[in-house]
């Protein structure tokens, strides 16, 4: 039974407008309601102030913006390889991104320009897509669950190895920076990386809810599209490049965070329905919220310590990806 | 609407010989046109061809004067319906969201349903008879329902013409009959509809014009009299076969004979 998209809808500003208050009121430094409240409305001291305003509240708006991209991602690549499981960092879309991030980490071109590192990380994302979508493709047996996924993890490991020797001959200060910044982190969030996100973010969610109805046309199969009027390989196109936009937006200015695209369309769907012209925004508003909590449990499991945000996400991803696998196997 | 094919000839790559071998065919306007023939003698793919989805190597298929790869898909889906012969649906739609789709062609990116969009959702459902279905999820029908669904799906698109792909396999007698029915009921109001199918007693009661496919090639073209004669068949399908007059439904029946009946012996198999 599917709850009407307004009520949905409703909920999930409530959601995110709740996890937002606790991404701002918690965190290493113990601060008070009145003191974050301050903040806002510029009152107080000065160190609490810079606290909400300079270190909370950009890393809050980053965890929604790389979430709700991340989900909207997840949401294309499942519509358009028509397949539940699909997502950015199983298909290895988040490790061709995070390649072409090392590697102009370790050329030291990423300090040349705050572009260059976005720019090389979507020409990663594209790369891989490419690859994972030739091999999931080339057998015939169009979109099969275990070919799609065996593409993902051939492809990861490619990246993977490539990273791997990419640190290998680099020096040992970017190595490290490279490797913290692998592992998916929102923590040194600024308001540039915000700003860098919502350019690529906003107006990529923005051109595929104008692909929602093809989006749904493409999820009951590419010939049947054609027949209802879509032109299959351009929207094909069009949405595979804008998700692997969105994914390498994410990757380069928080790292690698897995399975936000699977956990956040596969709740959403179960709510909503699968009509992407609800599903799509409503990702986007889940993921939000989604990887602000997320965010939120990481600085708070192990307070003082801070638990990198992308274990948070496969701890709750790992289960629902093995559930919904034996899902669409035993069908 | 018309459809025309000329000198069709197309080739899948990695298999020997012809998919569709030199095929000039022409669907009159109006017209309930069976395409037939036997396992792998090209219907699907002339249905492909016909629709733009597959590029033949020679020849060209034309719809309404205009080759058809010289349409946009949109234009097209606003005067073509389709049933393809299968999809698989990965999420679990209603049946009314996948009549629904049927209107895509006809809408803006953005915008909701028009009360046009509406009325032709509701008509689509009402003449398959799958009114009472709107609510269900399209994954828990019967394959009679869904067939029903898909077809009014393909109604929806308020088409002139529809092409469909073995629309009644594996359907029951009455769910048979009633699309058979609708079709031929649809014809005689002016679509054109093409129908390809391996009901052979079936397209000779509601079909105007048939088409008889062998191993790619046009075997036989025309009305029902002229295409069911026994020797084709007899050649086409590799198997003794009988054709006769029925005076019950009033158009010919096709026998398959047991190959030890003795009226004719089966061809040797070439």
């Amino acid at each position: 039974m599917t709850v009407r998209a307004p009520v949905a809808a409703g909920g999930l500003l409530v959601l995110l407008v709740a996890s937002v208050w606790l991404g701002v009121r918690f965190g290493s430094v113990d601060l008070s309601t009145a003191q974050v409240l301050g903040a806002f409305v510029g009152e107080g001291d000065e160190i609490p102030r810079t606290i909400v305003l300079h270190f909370r509240l950009p890393r809050v708006f980053l965890a929604m913006i790389v979430g709700g991209g991340l989900a909207l991602a997840g949401a294309t690549f499942q519509a358009v390889l028509r397949n539940p499981l699909a997502e950015p960092y199983i298909l290895g879309i988040s490790g061709g991104a995070s390649v072409g991030a090392v590697a102009v980490l370790a050329t030291g071109l990423a300090a040349a320009s705050s572009w260059t590192l976005p720019l090389a990380a979507f020409a990663g994302a594209l790369l891989a897509i490419g690859i994972v979508f030739r091999v999931a493709t080339a057998t015939g047996r169009a979109m099969d669950v275990r070919v799609l996924l065996l593409a993902g993890v051939v492809v990861g490991a490619f990246f993977s190895a490539c990273i791997a020797f990419i640190l290998s001959i680099s020096d040992a200060l970017v190595v490290q920076s490279a490797v913290l910044w692998i592992m998916g982190s929102v923590a040194v969030a600024n308001w540039h990386d915000v700003a860098i996100a919502a350019v690529y973010t906003l107006p990529a969610g923005v051109l595929l809810l104008t692909m929602a109805r093809p989006l749904n046309a493409m999820a009951i199969g590419e010939e049947t599209a054609q027949y209802l009027g879509t032109d299959v390989e351009r929207v094909k196109r069009l949405s595979l490049g804008v998700a692997a936009l969105l994914t390498a937006a994410g990757v380069a200015v928080a790292g690698v965070i897995g399975f936000v695209g699977l956990v956040v369309p596969h709740a959403v769907r179960l709510v909503v329905g699968p009509d992407h012209r609800t599903l799509l925004p409503l990702s986007f508003l889940a993921g939000a919220a989604f990887l602000t909590l997320a965010d939120v449990a990481a600085r708070m499991v192990l307070a003082p310590t801070e638990v990198p945000i992308g274990v948070i996400t496969a701890f709750v991803g790992v289960p629902l990806f093995l559930l919904l696998l034996r899902r669409s196997l035993t069908e | 609407m018309r459809f025309s094919t000329e000198g069709l000839s197309l080739r899948y790559p990695g298999v020997d010989g012809w998919a569709l071998d030199q095929v000039s065919i022409s669907v009159p306007d109006g017209s309930l046109y069976a395409v037939l023939g036997p396992n792998g003698s090209g219907k699907s793919t002339l249905m492909k061809t016909l629709l733009g989805v597959l590029s033949p190597e020679r020849g060209r298929a034309v719809v309404d004067d205009t080759p058809v790869l010289d349409w946009t898909r949109r234009e097209l889906a606003r005067v073509v319906g389709v049933v393809s012969q299968a999809e698989t649906i990965a999420f679990p739609l209603t049946v009314r969201e996948l009549v629904a789709m049927g209107r895509y062609p006809h809408m803006g990116a953005l915008r909701g349903e028009s009360s046009h969009d509406k009325g032709a959702i509701a008509h689509a459902l009402d003449q398959c008879d799958a009114g009472h279905l709107t609510k269900r999820d399209v994954t828990t029908l019967s394959g009679g329902e869904l067939q029903r669904v898909r077809i009014a799906r393909a109604l929806a698109q308020e088409p002139r013409a529809l092409v469909l792909d073995e629309p009644t396999a594996s359907l029951d007698i009455r769910h048979e009959m009633a699309i058979l029915e609708s079709l031929r009921a649809w014809a005689d109001d002016g679509m054109t509809v093409v129908v390809v199918t391996h009901g052979l007693d079936q397209a000779a009661r509601f079909a105007d014009r048939m088409l008889l496919l062998s191993r790619g090639r046009v075997a036989a073209e025309g009305r029902p009299e002229e295409v069911l004669r026994a020797e084709t068949l007899e050649e086409v399908y590799g198997w003794p076969i009988a054709v006769e007059h029925d005076s019950i439904t009033e158009s010919m029946r096709v026998t398959p004979l047991r190959s030890r009946d003795g009226a004719t012996q089966a061809p040797p198999r070439r």
